[in-house]
């Protein structure tokens, strides 16, 4: 059923679909309005058998979940930012007890300074965890896509976060198609957990493991995400032909990537979530003047499709990652990984780091990237609409203070600024 | 024979006795009793905290036929039980993080309840630190909720896994790792402490009690009286450590009994908030009868010994017997007599 | 389930670790010697029939201590009891009524009627035993149980020894004497009386194969005293000997008894009760000095007996008794003071021991003698091969059950004698001593019964007016029985093992599980009556 609708209403109905026992959640913005919106539903008795557990904080919301996932229940939770960190240690122990949780990450920024609005630092710093990474690229595929995530968490027995940008999405009013419960009931079956706290069959769950065997427990766990990557096409496919769309929104490819205009085109700009539709928008435009230009899209950067983003990019002459998160002393954190999968192709690649913190990725801004990267004078890595005035000023006054070497001059000089 | 016995004055306090009908026995003395931790773990010799958690448990399963799921913080408890590839453990256990047990067992309850299967019961366990120090948030939030989780403490006075480190529940002037036996206050600090019991009772929760691995009868009691109710439980057991307490491995019972009855470990219950029954000291002991057999208290002993502390610590003790009300008239009567040098 | 690797493990996996290697000490059930077993005369096995008593197995608890000693509800009634003097429980809060149980089972089991059963086969040894008092008594019941034929010559009219002529009737009713001497005739013994035996050596000549001397010792002590021709002086055991024949002496009003034992003071009661108002007992030392059992001398004072210490009687004259006021030299002897004090006294008794009536071994030259007593060896047989002894008549405590005792030791020396091996004595084990003790686990009865208890506790020893325990309360007692050093079946060694190392095969039956025990000796610590003993591992 189509409904004007907000991204965040539209998660919660979807996950209300999904029929889970156990929702547990503890406010952050902008993942309250997910929350609040599934706490009615519970309350209004629209999902068969379910318990919403307000919990103190986000480090109790991921171990609720982790025990009603190893009970048996299909669990979920939804956090952001600061509340991501503050669950780490579950979150982990999730992933490592391979319990098949689904959580929204409502991406936003990480303090300090504290900041509520979008980028993607809380996702990236949780890349290592263990769990399947999901990014929607706009509303309908932010609620599909936890649809697909449920089904790949128990199929595989791994949790999935489905991230979605912060207030881009999750506040952003759309025509969204609600799920018919039916149909969801036809793509995910009741939940059959690989292993369950059960007094008729009792084991020991979260064992200590020695230097024995925790490195095949850990290559096991790798396993496990390279079977998600074969997976996730086929689930995509069985996604399509129920509900009609793909998942991961217009262009997906596979239910791994998203490819715009990729096979022909010497210039990709590379980029998670969002911002994807605005690359589109420009690509749209560039190749209205002829040319060669496209966009990839990761929807899955857990596992990473390194051969489909290789085979996507194969052609390519330049690459642009727009990223709205760095790794700070390095530089791009997705750009390391696109790098990894084109290793073997002869094309320059550049991390533009933009977006941080709310600031908004525009079009001017896309096509500035796509300009300097026809010219050439696009660097290695660049942080878009810096303002280099107030930078300056503020490492000269800094220097006056204290002599930090040549480093800050070398790193001024790496941005482009000298 | 035709006169019922009235009388059993042997085996009140044993474990079982030949001559107790079945009531009477405790879940202990049963051949069959369910062993939920069994044989073959790695926990030292003669630790209290295996004692403990097999009392409790086996305590819960007999009083659930059988239906408990446990959540286990990490800690001792968790590491000697459950080393890959072998696990000690003979009911459904979880143990995920060092923190977060309550809250994980809150999401078993809650997971059961969306189940339908409320016959099955939660049981949340954890160390001293994994309880007042690292656990308390998310266990007065499962407090605080009222799920239906029956959190039990099991409080062996420091960081023992870890190696002998001071934790919230560590007594003053212990010695542990970080709280060495230097200085002029030597060892842990005379603060206000983390009375957690206290702490839990003004949560509310409908049940709240310690105990000891010296008086089974009363453990077991407290299991099973906590089984009855619905919504957030706490159990609080002191454990003798062998190895952080620096005592005898044999003196484990027998110090968690001195420890209450000098009355530095009162022994209650309580509802809702209310203390309603208290165990009254049988024959009290100075406090020092108490420290001096443990090593982590050598430092209050000898030449350069500390009797100001030792004071101090006695204090603490007639504080709580007052408080509680530990001693009784007939009590009072028995401790003239004489006791065993085994005390 | 399909579990995944490592993380997820079958339950109780861990039996596959054993954790016994870890081990230096390993825990041993032994079996130690209780105090009350260690004291008593008859070598009775109190802990062990306490045991049976405290399930209320009355029967079976009975016929574990007639193992030892054949008249319980005699001894149950005049016993001294140093059982309970060693008993560990008294250190607790008070010894177990251990005499009190004792004389409930002998009591029981004259109303149930229950009798001994010989099994043995009839071995055609035939024995004598002279004189039927305790020691006689108990030789011819372990005799008889051994399949021999015994008979008893004895010269009283009727059997009993000083269980009939000397402790009066009101402490022990000829009923119960009766029942249970009656009991130990019906296993075939032959009881002649009257008919006393003039020499010993001669009744080898009747084809005797052994001969127990058990004839006590009966001649009251004399002393000289100045006295008047009129004085009324007799000797305590010949007072007692009358009053049990039925024909009591002519006391008088007022009556001194001289002598501080227990005759004395039986015989001043006795004298209350042949109708002297006044019973004055003259005694040269002190109370605390005193030969004669507590309880009997806080009996005598309840019913008005008067005690004289630091006197000597000097002089008796008709009506009237002199006597010399004592006092303590350092050493703690009495010493004449010169001071001296009229007592009225219609007579004097003469309390001052007994001496045996050797004439029986007259002429016996191999049967040595000295201070009176016949002398025997280890196992009670005298010089002459064949001649045993024991009871009053020989060196020893003078007590019925210290008789008893001779009575089942002699019965053993003389069947290994008769069958030429000489009799072994089994091994003592080491003493229960009380510091082994845990004494935490024992519990008192409720405080709104213990005066019940009490009174029935005491009640045994001197008085049969008030009754003795009935079932409810015997078995009550019993059950204060700590089972000093013996297991008892409490559980605890299986219950507080923190390795689960103890297996329970059944209450009281127990193994240590070698494979798991660590060692740690908790189940030693927290044994209630210490029956576990760590021993160090060899290797
Ligand atoms: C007044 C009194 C009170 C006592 N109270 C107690 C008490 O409360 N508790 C306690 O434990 N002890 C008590 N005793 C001591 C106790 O009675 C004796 O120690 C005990 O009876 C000794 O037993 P026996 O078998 O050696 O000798 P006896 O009991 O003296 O028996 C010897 C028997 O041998 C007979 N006899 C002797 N010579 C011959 C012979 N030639 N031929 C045939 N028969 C012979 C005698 O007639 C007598 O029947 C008391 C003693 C007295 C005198
Ligand atoms: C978050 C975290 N911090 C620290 C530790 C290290 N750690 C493991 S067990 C333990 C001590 C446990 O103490 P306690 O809870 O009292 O249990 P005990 O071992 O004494 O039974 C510590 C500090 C950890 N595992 N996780
Ligand atoms: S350190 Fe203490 S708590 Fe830990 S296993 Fe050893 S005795 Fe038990
Ligand atoms: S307590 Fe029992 S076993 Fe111990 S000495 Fe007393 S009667 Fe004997
Ligand atoms: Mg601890």
């Amino acid at each position: 059923m189509l409904k004007q609708i907000e991204g965040s209403r539209a998660v919660a109905e979807t996950i209300a679909a999904c029929r889970p026992a156990v929702i547990c959640a503890y406010p952050i913005s902008p993942q309250t309005h997910i929350v609040e919106a599934l706490d009615e539903i519970v309350r209004m008795g629209q999902i068969d058998d379910c318990e919403f557990v307000n919990v103190e904080s986000e480090f109790s919301a991921m171990s609720v979940a982790i025990g009603a996932s190893a009970t048996g229940a299909r669990a979920y939770t939804a956090t952001a930012s600061q509340g991501l960190l503050f669950m780490v240690e579950p979150v982990y122990n999730a992933s490592g007890l391979g319990l098949p949780i689904v959580m929204t990450l409502a991406n936003r920024a990480i303090g300090a300074p504290i900041n509520i609005w979008n980028d993607h630092s809380d996702a990236m710093s949780q890349r290592d965890s263990g769990w399947i990474q999901l990014y929607a690229q706009d509303n309908q595929s932010a609620a599909d896509l936890h649809i697909l995530a449920f089904r790949l968490a128990e199929e595989i027995s791994l949790p999935v976060m489905v991230c979605m940008d912060g207030f881009i999405l999750t506040h952003a009013m759309e025509e969204i198609d609600i799920v018919d419960r039916d149909l969801v009931d036809k793509f995910l079956p009741p939940f059959v957990p690989r292993q369950v706290l059960d007094p008729a069959d009792p084991v020991s769950i979260g064992a200590m493991v020695g230097p024995e065997a925790f490195t095949e427990v850990r290559y096991l766990a790798h396993v496990k995400q390279l079977q998600a990557l074969e997976l996730l096409p086929k689930l995509s496919k069985e996604f399509e032909e129920i509900f009609g769309r793909r998942a991961a929104g217009e262009h997906d490819a596979d239910g791994l990537i998203t490819k715009y205009f990729t096979d022909d085109a010497e210039i990709v700009l590379v980029a998670l979530g969002s911002v994807l539709g605005t690359i589109k928008d420009v690509v749209d435009e560039l190749r209205a003047t002829g040319q060669k230009v496209g966009a990839l899209g990761i929807t899955s950067f857990r596992p990473f499709p390194l051969d489909a983003v290789h085979d996507a990019l194969v052609d390519a002459k330049k690459v642009v990652v727009v990223e709205r998160a760095f790794a700070p002393g390095i530089g791009g954190i997705v750009s390391s990984n696109i790098r990894t999968a084109i290793t073997n192709i002869p094309c320059q690649i550049f991390t533009a780091v933009s977006g941080l913190g709310g600031r908004p990725i525009t079009r001017e801004l896309i096509r500035k990237i796509f300009a300097s990267t026809v010219a050439g004078t696009m660097p290695a890595l660049t942080f878009t609409d810096l303002n280099y005035d107030l930078i300056d000023r503020e490492i000269e006054r800094t220097n006056q203070n204290r002599r930090s070497g040549p480093m800050a001059e070398n790193l001024l000089k790496d941005l482009g600024a000298k | 024979m035709s006169t019922p016995l009235k009388f059993y004055q042997v085996g009140s306090f044993a474990v079982g006795n030949r001559l107790l009908a079945e009531g009477q026995l405790s879940e202990q003395s049963h051949p069959d009793r369910t062993n939920s931790l069994t044989s073959g773990h790695r926990a030292c010799q003669g630790c209290g905290e295996a004692l403990g958690a097999r009392y409790a448990l086996d305590a819960a399963m007999a009083a659930t036929d059988g239906k408990i799921v446990a959540v286990n913080a990490t800690g001792c408890l968790e590491v000697f039980s459950t080393p890959y590839p072998e696990t000690s453990w003979r009911l459904p256990w979880l143990h995920s993080l060092f923190g977060n047990a309550a809250a994980v067992a809150t999401g078993v309850a809650a997971a059961l309840r969306a189940q339908g299967k409320s016959d099955i019961r939660v049981i949340a366990q954890g160390g001293d630190g994994g309880t007042v120090d690292i656990g308390f948030g998310p266990l007065s939030g499962m407090f605080e909720r009222n799920d239906d989780v029956l959190y039990i403490c099991y409080d062996n006075e420091a960081y023992m896994n870890t190696g002998v480190q001071r934790s919230g529940a560590t007594p003053p002037a212990a010695r542990t790792n970080t709280t060495h036996a230097v200085g002029t206050n030597p060892g842990a600090s005379f603060t206000q402490g983390k009375n957690l019991p206290v702490i839990a009772m003004a949560h509310g929760i409908p049940y709240v009690a310690t105990a000891t691995v010296a008086d089974l009868h009363d453990l077991e009691a407290k299991v099973k009286k906590a089984m009855t109710y619905r919504g957030a439980r706490y159990l609080h057991i002191l454990v003798p450590c062998p190895l952080g307490w620096g005592s005898r491995s044999e003196e484990t019972i027998q110090l968690a009994r001195m420890a209450t009855e000098c009355g530095l470990f009162p022994v209650f219950e309580a509802e809702y908030g209310e203390v309603i029954t208290t165990k009254k000291i049988r024959r009290q002991v100075p406090v020092e009868k108490y420290l001096k057999p443990q090593k982590r208290f050598a430092h209050l002993f000898g030449t350069n010994g500390h009797p100001e502390l030792l004071q101090a610590i006695q204090a603490i003790a007639d504080k709580n017997i007052t408080k509680y009300q530990l001693l009784e008239a007939d009590a009072q009567e028995q401790d003239t007599s004489k006791e065993s040098s085994r005390g | 389930m399909d579990k995944p690797f490592a993380i997820t493990l079958n339950i109780g996996s861990s039996l596959a670790n054993h954790t016994g290697s870890w081990r230096n000490e390993r825990p041993v059930y032994v079996n130690r010697l209780p105090p009350c077993n260690d004291a008593c005369p008859a070598g009775e096995d109190v802990q062990g029939w306490l045991y049976e008593g405290e399930a209320g197995n009355y029967e079976q608890a009975w016929r574990n201590l007639v193992r030892d000693n054949p008249l319980p509800a005699i001894m149950g009634r005049i016993c001294y009891h140093p059982c309970q003097t060693a008993c560990n429980r008294a250190e607790l809060d008070e010894a177990v009524g251990i005499n009190s149980v004792e004389r409930f089972l002998g009591d029981e089991a004259i109303k149930q009627n229950w009798q001994f059963n010989v099994t043995a086969a009839p071995t055609g040894k035939r024995i004598l035993i002279i004189g039927s008092g305790p020691s006689g008594l108990s030789a011819a019941y372990h005799l008889a149980l051994k399949g021999h034929s015994v008979t008893i010559r004895e010269s009283a009219a009727a059997p009993g020894g000083m269980m009939r002529y000397g402790i009066p009737a009101y402490r022990l009713p000829r009923e119960i004497l009766d029942a249970e001497i009656s009991r130990i005739v019906n296993m075939g013994v032959v009881i002649e009386c009257n008919t006393k035996v003039e020499n010993a050596e001669a009744t080898f000549g009747e084809g005797f194969d052994a001969v127990f001397l058990a004839i006590g010792a009966h001649l009251g002590k004399r002393a000289f005293i100045p006295a008047g021709d009129t004085a009324r002086i007799l000797d305590a055991v010949s007072v007692l000997h009358m009053t049990a024949d039925g024909q009591p002496p002519m006391l008088g009003r007022r009556v001194v008894v001289y002598g501080g034992g227990n005759t004395a003071l039986d015989a001043a009661r006795t004298a209350r009760r042949l109708g002297a108002y006044e019973a004055i007992v003259v005694y040269r030392r002190t109370q605390e000095k005193m030969p004669a059992h507590e309880v009997e001398l806080k009996e005598a004072l309840d019913e008005g007996i008067v005690m004289r210490w630091l006197s000597t009687v000097s002089r008796v004259d008709e009506g009237s008794v002199t006597i010399e006021k004592m006092a303590l030299d350092e050493k703690g002897f009495p010493q004449p003071t010169g001071e001296f004090e009229n007592l009225d006294a219609d007579s004097v008794i003469l309390a001052l021991g007994q001496e045996v009536d050797l004439s029986v071994i007259n002429g016996m030259t191999e049967v040595n003698v000295d201070d009176g007593v016949v002398e025997v060896d280890g196992f009670l047989m005298t010089g002459r091969r064949g001649l045993f002894a024991g009871g009053d008549a020989v060196p020893g405590e003078r007590t019925a059950t210290n008789a008893i005792g001779h009575g089942k030791h002699a019965a053993r020396a003389i069947n290994s004698w008769l069958q030429d091996q000489s009799f072994v004595h089994a091994d003592r084990p080491d003493l229960a001593s009380f510091d082994r003790l845990n004494t935490w686990y024992y519990s008192d009865a409720p405080k709104t019964v213990r005066p019940k208890l009490d009174a029935a506790r005491r009640a045994s020893n001197f008085s049969e007016v008030v009754q003795g325990l009935d079932a409810e309360t015997a078995v009550f007692e019993a059950r204060r029985c700590l089972s000093c050093g013996n297991c008892f079946g409490c559980d605890n060694c299986f219950g507080v093992c923190p390795d689960n190392a103890v297996i329970k095969i059944e209450s009281g039956k127990y193994e240590i599980n070698l494979d798991y025990c660590k060692g740690c000796g908790i189940c030693a610590n927290e044994c209630p009556c210490g029956a576990i003993d760590m021993e160090l591992e060899r290797s």
